[in-house]
């Protein structure tokens, strides 16, 4: 009974969002309409950017679905092309959002590459996922993602904090402490900050969102219960690649931050107080 | 001639804007206090913090007791040469916890006493000490870790007239117990009154 109560799930879902055209696209711009309205109507000058947000929303997701569409056709060696591209894309984004961190793009590919191959290395050789690339593309890309943002906060909170209690790091360096021991509450916090969305996230997921894989699944007409499933991994895999990219970003910002005889870089004891 | 504890040959240290330093040499006695003189802006925080390596020179070498201060473990030769800058800084937790961070067997009562605080202080939180407390309590964790050398970075500045009195006694007396202490003080009077020697860096050109 309960097989067929899901197999009439499915069915129906199939029919609602199964067979999306580009006219249906279309329609949906009604909703972007919208919010150029609301934007104009409350003078919140917001206009510009809901039409280059919605004009390259359209033209990256149509380009990565034409990619996506050959990839998944036979050309699964393209996997780590598609995978280096995100990174690539990741690093620029994460290393310009905390270019006061000297280096900031070297410690970036590092966290998040380390993060993307820790992560997906963990779940195919524990044989969660296969090597296939409709696995490893959709998943890399989420952890790629989220592990952009850990890196971006962990940088630009180590490097705003330690420039604002240089005193006290000095304090600390000045009895002898490593550069790591002196900048150790710091460093905690900026872990934490960078951790805590992704913890929190997962704490309340289904009670107040059902998150986009597991919604993804449903509109496609899977099970629930099999799209809790897929779900779960994928938060688990976030938190796992969050702690990943935040243990990494961390350490590679200190030794930016730090030359190797333990003291401040010149950058960051200049910033004016 | 006893063998200065340290020595500046030729140091220049580069600022975005051309050098803050430039060809300095000068040595710092043995003993005594030894005051660095000049006006804002010439470098003498700089300088200071050159001898226990919180910064390098970019040309010219720094010594301590005859030894270029690159040749020493970093972090025993900062225990050695203790710095105490101009804003005083407390830790969270106790003052007992402030010296503990300098030794953890480190003789809080003995400490306070010797900068002058009482030791029922011990056990109150450091963050609610007056400025000119706050600031013997630096030097307390300074002492804690048993230096040969203070440098010491316009200590009085934040302070009133009625603490900086005393805190400059203080330092008199550290001097007259043999520590080494080398006093960067834009105050010519600070420097007249309390150094047995003054080192004057003049003006950036």
């Amino acid at each position: 009974m309960s097989m067929m109560v899901i197999a009439a799930v499915e069915h129906s879902s199939l029919n609602i969002s199964g067979n999306i055209s580009f006219t249906d696209v279309a329609l949906a711009l009604c909703l972007v309409a919208v919010a150029v309205v609301v934007s104009r109507i409350r003078e919140v000058g917001l206009e510009g950017d809901l039409l280059v947000a919605t004009f390259r929303s359209f033209a990256q997701l149509l380009a990565i679905g034409y990619v996506l569409d050959y990839v998944f056709r036979g050309h699964g060696v393209l996997t780590l092309v598609v995978l280096g591209v995100m990174v690539g894309t990741a690093t620029i984004t994460s290393g310009r959002r905390s270019r006061l961190v000297p280096g900031s793009y070297a410690v970036a590919v590092g966290a998040i590459a380390l993060a993307a191959a820790g992560t997906l290395g963990v779940l195919t050789l524990l044989g969660i996922i296969t090597t296939n690339a409709r696995a490893v593309i959709p998943l890399g890309s989420m952890i790629i993602s989220s592990a952009m943002n850990t890196t971006s906060l962990v940088m630009v909170r180590l490097r705003d904090d330690l420039a604002a209690h240089r005193r006290e790091v000095e304090a600390r360096l000045s009895l002898g402490q490593t550069s790591h021991q002196a900048a150790a509450p710091w460093h905690r916090t900026a872990m934490r900050t960078a951790m805590l969305p992704t913890i929190d996230q997962t704490k309340v997921v289904g009670l107040v969102a059902l998150p986009g894989a597991m919604t993804g699944m449903i509109l496609a007409g899977a099970s629930p219960l099999a799209a809790i499933r897929l779900q779960l991994v994928v938060m688990y895999m976030l938190l796992g690649g969050n702690a990943f990219a935040a243990l990494v970003a961390g350490e590679a910002t200190l030794r930016r931050l730090f030359t190797r005889h333990h003291q401040l870089v010149r950058s960051l004891r200049r910033v004016p107080t | 001639m006893a063998e200065p504890r340290f020595a500046y040959r030729d140091v220049r240290v580069d600022g975005d804007d051309g050098p803050i330093v430039e060809h300095f040499s000068a040595t710092v006695a043995r003993t005594g206090l030894t005051a660095v003189v000049g006006p804002s802006g010439a470098g003498k925080s700089t300088l200071l913090r050159l001898l226990n390596r919180l910064d390098d020179p970019d040309a010219g070498d720094v010594s301590c007791d005859g030894r270029n201060v690159r040749d020493y473990d970093v972090l025993d030769l900062r225990r050695r040469v203790q710095h105490v800058g101009q804003v005083p800084v407390t830790f969270a937790g106790s003052v007992a916890d402030n010296l503990a961070m300098a030794d953890p067997d480190a003789d809080a009562d003995a400490l306070l006493e010797r900068v002058g605080l009482s030791p029922a202080l011990a056990d109150r939180r450091a963050d609610v000490l007056s400025v000119g407390e706050a600031q013997r309590l630096s030097l307390a964790r300074a002492l804690a870790c048993g230096p040969e050398a203070l440098l010491l970075d316009e200590p009085t500045s934040a302070l009133d007239t009625a603490s900086k009195g005393g805190v400059e006694q203080l330092i008199r007396s550290l001097a007259d117990g043999g520590l080494t202490v080398v006093l960067v003080t834009h105050e010519a009077r600070q420097a007249t009154e309390l150094a047995d020697a003054v080192i004057e860096v003049a003006a950036r050109a």
